[in-house]
């Protein structure tokens, strides 16, 4: 028996969901003319009329949107329904600017919940599961969009939002958590915090993670796979679309699917705005097919990725995107070199380190310096300074052959780089202040 | 023989070193010897306490640490006392990766502590020279 929320739309015909799609975006397009004035002054700008668009084929026509325009309207410029209509808004973490805030009717989160469901179901959830939610609760989507889909699926649900580990792990030991929600660099501190006490990876009753809200890789992956004993799963979603959920893991591990049911998934030429054929690198772009209070037409998520529509064995027909490789709000830009933080995640993993860093980037006489802080790990600290400035001369010389330019490797005592229970800090840039 | 060194890693700012021995004051291990290698970034602090068990007990929570073989090789407290057992190390072609030295209680009592490749040899060649190494036990005073 496969583990399909609701199977009738993961595993539809494509002819199907393509004709689901083509019902929608009408009605969709003809819903944000009439409520949403600042987009169709952008349609008009475009000579573009709800009428001109009879079906996805079409959606190349309309005009995008940028994470700009939503904070140029905020808050209530993209509403597409009366505020009274509106049950609960979520808002972005605002750490690239000013925040997004997105609303919600009770249908826009009945479907949201309906797509985190279909998450956990492929994550092999049930009714008899219990569920860890330790993403955060509160303005941030995750914590809400894990905690309803729980719901939805029937399983029993621990609502422990962020932070105090030490209870995290007492309740997941005590009431026996099957599946852990949390990002990615969380679960990792989990796995690290259960060692330190003195448990096993098969101690515990996880038999699975959802993991997303942040960027990691593969290398973290299985990191997290082998210290908590489970399977790891990727999730992915950003507030401006409703959160968690627009796209999941099956038991393949081999993308993730797209809910194209209510989203429409477009990969572009982030300089050009052409639409790229399958198999491209690009930015991807999603259109919202039936949302009430935000819909979003050609909302540019600046994640860069890459879709495949090839079959996949777990039986869902719906589009699959490749693990963004970065956003290219993440890309760096050092002495002229593109470096995205992933790529310095990977060599510390496959080198032996802990995925804890930090990038920090400032300018000394009109160059860039590029430090990078890690932490030692008990087994590798050594007594002889010559064996560790002999690991941070290892350590450059593997980042410099990834990244084709050199950083300055510092090694730290652990948990000296700051911990976030939510999204790591990765990156501090300086430049920017001189700038 | 041999005895253990603890080896802790600390960044070089103000307020690790007393953090470090402020944990250790609280257990009654006295501190017998200490070196510290530092760079820009951090330090090793090296020291012999006379209860190394009790010690890490103290410090692994909060510090990372590791524990090391070291030889304590006995000598006079006078001028010349080092070089019979550095010679002697020498002639059997032991490398030492540092050293540093603490006196005894007696009056004419002080030890070097060699970090060397070899802890086995070298104790066996000092041993063979006539010179007394300590072990652990030998420090719990």
């Amino acid at each position: 028996m496969k583990n399909y929320y609701q199977p009738e739309i993961e595993t539809a015909p494509r002819e199907k969901i393509l004709e689901i799609q083509n019902e929608k975006i009408v009605k969709q397009v003809r819903h944000v003319w009439d409520n949403v004035p600042y987009y169709r002054h952008l349609m008009e700008e475009k000579g573009v009329t709800p009428d001109d668009i009879q079906s996805v084929d079409d959606i190349k026509k309309l005009p995008f949107l940028s994470k700009a325009d939503l904070r140029d309207t905020y808050p209530y410029g993209m509403l597409g329904t009366d505020l009274k209509d509106c049950v609960r808004i979520h808002s972005t973490s605002g750490t690239t600017g000013k925040r997004v805030v997105a609303f919600y009717t009770q249908h826009d989160i009945d479907l949201w919940e309906d797509c985190v469901a279909r998450a956990i179901v492929a994550a092999g959830g049930t009714k008899d599961d219990v569920v860890q939610v330790c993403y955060g609760y509160g303005l941030f989507t995750g914590g809400s969009g894990l905690h309803g889909g729980s719901h939805k699926v029937g399983c029993l649900t621990l609502p422990m939002s962020s932070g105090n580990t030490d209870r995290q792990i007492q309740f997941m030991m005590d009431l026996e958590a099957t599946i852990l929600c949390c990002t990615p660099s969380y679960a990792a501190y989990i796995g690290e915090a259960l060692a330190e006490q003195g448990f096993k990876p098969e101690d515990n009753k996880l038999k699975a993670g959802i993991f997303g809200a942040e960027p990691w890789t593969e290398e973290m992956r299985q990191a997290i796979e082998k210290s908590l004993g489970i399977k790891a799963y990727d999730i992915y979603g950003l507030t401006e679309t409703s959160g968690p959920g627009v796209a999941y893991e099956c038991e393949e591990q081999k993308g993730m699917h797209i809910n194209e049911d209510h989203f429409y998934a477009e990969i572009i030429d982030p300089d050009t705005g052409e639409v790229l054929p399958e198999g491209s690198v690009g930015e991807l772009v999603f259109t919202s097919l039936d949302k009430e209070a935000f819909p979003l037409l050609r909302y540019r998520t600046r994640d860069l990725c890459v879709l495949s529509r090839k079959p996949c064995s777990c039986g869902r027909t719906h589009v699959r995107m490749a693990k963004p490789m970065g956003r290219s709000d993440d890309m760096l830009i050092i002495r002229g070199v593109n470096v995205f933080p992933s790529q310095i995640e990977t060599v510390l993993l496959n080198e032996g380190y802990t995925p804890n860093y930090q990038i920090v980037l400032d300018r000394e006489r009109n160059t860039d310096t590029f430090d990078i802080y890690v932490e030692v790990s008990p087994d590798q600290f050594s007594d002889l300074m010559s064996q560790i400035q002999k690991m941070e001369k290892g350590l450059e010389s593997a980042m410099r052959t990834m990244l084709g330019i050199g950083p300055k490797v510092h090694l730290v005592a652990p948990k000296t780089i700051t911990r976030s229970e939510g999204k790591a800090v990765r990156v501090i840039d300086k430049r920017k202040l001189h700038d | 023989m041999a005895i253990t060194q603890i080896s802790l890693f600390l960044m070089n700012q103000p307020g690790q070193l007393v953090d470090a021995v402020g944990a250790l004051s609280v257990g009654g291990a006295n501190l017998r010897a200490m070196s510290i290698a530092e760079s820009n970034d951090f330090g090793i602090l090296r020291i012999i306490v006379s209860d190394s068990d009790q010690a890490c007990a103290l410090l692994k929570d909060k510090f990372l640490i590791s524990r090391t073989a070291v030889v304590a090789a006995k000598m006079g407290d006078r001028s010349g006392a080092l070089y019979p057992i550095l010679k002697a190390l020498n002639e059997a072609n032991i490398n030492i990766e540092y050293m540093y030295a603490f006196t005894g209680s007696g009056a004419d009592e002080a030890y070097v502590v060699l970090r060397v490749n070899d802890v086995e040899t070298a104790e066996a060649v000092l041993n063979a020279a006539g010179i007394t190494t300590l072990s652990d036990d030998n420090l719990k005073i």
